[in-house]
């Protein structure tokens, strides 16, 4: 077990037929991947990588029985992309879009109201490096090999910083059940909160390691929901402490607005509901290892 | 983005919310036949630079006569404004704004930002205006209301007339009031804005509801699609080795540290500079070249930290996933034949094809220091500083 994706799970990809999306697409098929077709509006009929093109989502959807997609499109008709999977059914979404302004992500979630909790969409991302469950499934943009197999949940906003997790964790032998890319930007299709929970009801996690950073309520109200409903240890690491307030460190979400926000509030806060710290972000994979086997660093 | 208050105002005004009579000037006689354009017998001359506080930093002068107006101007323009926003540098003052003054009766407060808890726009006033919103939080905290916005459906009046009626406002003005909010409301809505301030708000004693101040910040990520926002970009308002990478695609922070950083990928880049402070170093910037790593944005990154010259040592971090570290390695060495680079450079590669990586550089003539993790990587970067001082 994992969590959002199997060995099996259909997948297309959004953007199927351009450059990013054909580069990612073939990554995935090489890794294992399910992937079994794509959406370019317009190119429908097509055959690209060895896989049928469809021009709207339902076709695909119709057609190969797909349940999850990833985005490649531009920024510009992401949102619309978004809507689009959640109305044709897809029931995992993973935007790897960078650069979706605010205020379409509120229209895509404010969408997918309609849907009844059974029937919803999960939207991971955007600005994101995707999902992977080791040995079965990659869907994202990270390099697979560095994810060794095993029972370790994370969640992280960044990408390279989640690589160096996985590195880390691997290096200390230590593998992972799902690791899931929630993305940088202000306001994302799932939260910290939203994965922690699938991570609880997995069978297959031991432990879950939450790579957050400064900006935003997320991780705090994680933190909060873990000490009321978990009983796998949470590991956590935040980054950002030398980051001034009032200023975007390069992910649009990373800036620091309110209290409880900067690196040091979310910590404490993060400490009152039991959350164990990572110190450094050199010792993510030691804390985790500690944690595991029931210490704290 | 943040734009000016003078431009800001001609944006809210367009929206339906009442502003002084004003006009902006690029030199005292310009400006003094604003005063005199305006009427009057009172104008305010106000520094244009995207900052707040403005006021006590000695940016905003009162005026009786158009001649003390183009005096109160060539005071002013061309200096640099010092405020406890702007950090020590200050920013320069390119625009004068000249504004008829207002008799004031009640000072609000008046904001709306993204509520990132309940993904919807929020507003937030406040009786206390011409405070800032954190003092107000501070000292008068039963005076604010907040309100969400249902994004979907936008602001109703009741909501706007409910935050009027908050802000003890009389009730023959709640209808203007009210349309004045909504306004705020509908500009931050279909502009992409992530933030309108007007502080204060004010009641006249003519019993005229007007921005007296205002601020807003655009959505980078929607400038594409608003030609009209990113028009009113300036410039010299910016950091300059932040325009630099920002035109040329690299996400930059400049900070007070002197340990330049060039790392690919923003929460790595967070991280990197965190366990330089816990090494008991102090980042000189931000600096995230993109999860890519790529020789030219390498080669720009160098540029770009070459120019600033707090930066005594140079750590590079580079975690490579789908790019693979010998073609990173190689990057590096080509940057360095291009620019020459006379402080100790600690490199820590990681990822795919780390060996082969580390091997080009060492076969390399680039003089460098190689670091194995993270931890090892600050240490050695704070180390090569203390040596420096010796």
């Amino acid at each position: 077990m994992a969590i959002l994706i199997e060995k099996n799970t259909k997948i297309i990809v959004q953007g199927f037929t351009g450059k990013i999306g054909s580069f990612h697409a073939e990554e995935m098929i090489k890794y294992g991947s399910n992937i079994v077709g794509g959406v370019t509006p317009g190119k429908g009929g097509q055959t690209h990588l060895k896989l049928p093109v469809f021009n709207t989502v339902k076709e695909a959807v119709k057609n190969t029985g797909a349940t999850t997609s990833i985005l490649f499109v531009p920024p510009a008709f992401a949102a619309d992309s978004a809507m689009e999977a959640a109305d044709a059914g897809i029931k995992t979404c993973v935007a790897i879009t960078d650069g979706i302004p605010s205020h379409d992500m509120i229209k895509i979630k404010r969408y997918m109201r309609r849907y009844s909790k059974l029937e919803k969409m999960t939207l991971i991302g955007p600005n994101c490096a995707g999902v992977i469950s080791p040995g079965k499934s990659m869907l994202g943009i990270m390099p697979g090999h560095i994810y060794k197999e095993g029972k370790v949940g994370i969640i992280g906003r960044s990408g390279t910083l989640g690589y160096e997790a996985a590195q880390q964790l691997k290096n200390l032998n230590i593998g992972i059940s799902t690791s899931v890319g929630i993305g940088g930007d202000p306001i994302n299709g799932s939260s910290f909160r939203d994965i922690i929970e699938k991570f609880e009801e997995d069978k297959n996690t031991d432990a879950v390691l939450m790579i957050g950073e400064i900006g935003g309520p997320q991780e705090v109200a994680a933190g909060v929901f873990a000490k009321q409903n978990m009983k796998k240890p949470v590991i956590a690491y935040i980054a950002g402490l030398t980051a001034p307030k009032g200023r975007v460190m390069g992910h649009a979400g990373a800036i620091v607005s309110a209290y409880g926000e900067s690196a040091v509030e979310k910590v404490e806060l993060l400490k009152e509901s039991g959350i164990i710290i990572s110190k450094n972000p050199s010792v993510m994979g030691e804390t985790v290892k500690l944690a595991l086997n029931g210490k704290k660093n | 983005m943040d734009i000016h208050e003078y431009q800001a105002k001609k944006i809210l005004s367009d929206f339906g919310v009442t502003i002084p009579r004003g006009g902006i000037a690029y030199s005292p006689e310009n400006a003094e036949n604003k005063a005199r354009e305006i009427g009057g017998n009172k104008w305010v001359v106000k520094a244009q630079i995207h900052s707040g506080a403005r006021g006590k930093a000695g940016g905003i002068i009162v005026c009786d006569t158009p001649l003390a107006v183009a005096q109160a101007t060539d005071k002013l323009l061309g200096k640099k404004l010092v405020t406890n926003q702007t950090g020590p540098e200050g920013k320069i003052i390119n625009r004068i704004y000249i504004e008829e003054a207002t008799e004031i009766k009640k000072e609000l407060y008046l904001g709306l930002v993204f509520d990132r808890s309940s993904e919807s726009i929020m507003v937030v006033a406040s009786t206390e205006g011409g405070m800032s919103v954190e003092e107000i939080a501070k000292k008068k905290p039963d005076s604010i209301i907040r309100s969400k916005i249902e994004v979907a459906v936008g602001m109703q009046n009741f909501q706007a007339r409910e935050i009027a009626f908050g802000l003890g406002i009389e009730p023959e003005l709640i209808r203007r009031a009210a349309e004045t909010i909504n306004g705020c409301y509908r500009a931050f809505s279909e502009l992409d804005a992530t933030m309108v301030e007007v502080n204060p708000l004010v009641i006249s004693n003519q019993d005229q509801i007007l921005a007296l101040d205002c601020k807003m910040s655009f959505d980078n990520n929607a400038l594409f699609r608003r030609n009209q926002v990113s028009e009113l970009r300036d410039k010299t308002q910016e950091n300059s080795n932040e325009v630099y990478a920002s035109d040329r695609g690299l996400n930059y922070v400049s900070l007070e540290g002197n340990i330049g950083n060039i790392i690919n990928g923003a929460g790595l880049a967070m991280a990197s500079m965190d366990m330089i402070k816990l090494a008991g170093g102090e980042p000189a910037n931000f600096l995230d070249v993109g999860g890519g790593a790529t020789p030219e944005k390498i080669v720009k990154a160098f540029k770009l930290i070459s120019m600033d010259e707090k930066v005594k040592v140079i750590l590079i971090n580079i975690f490579a996933g789908i790019n693979r570290c010998d073609w990173v390695a190689e990057g590096i060495v080509q940057a360095l034949e291009k620019i020459k680079i006379d402080m100790p450079l600690v490199i820590r590669l990681a990822g795919t094809n780390v060996e082969k990586g580390n091997k080009i550089l060492k076969e390399s003539k680039i003089k460098y220091i190689e670091a194995s993790t993270l931890e090892d990587a600050a240490n050695k970067a704070v180390k090569a500083l203390k040596e420096l001082k010796k």
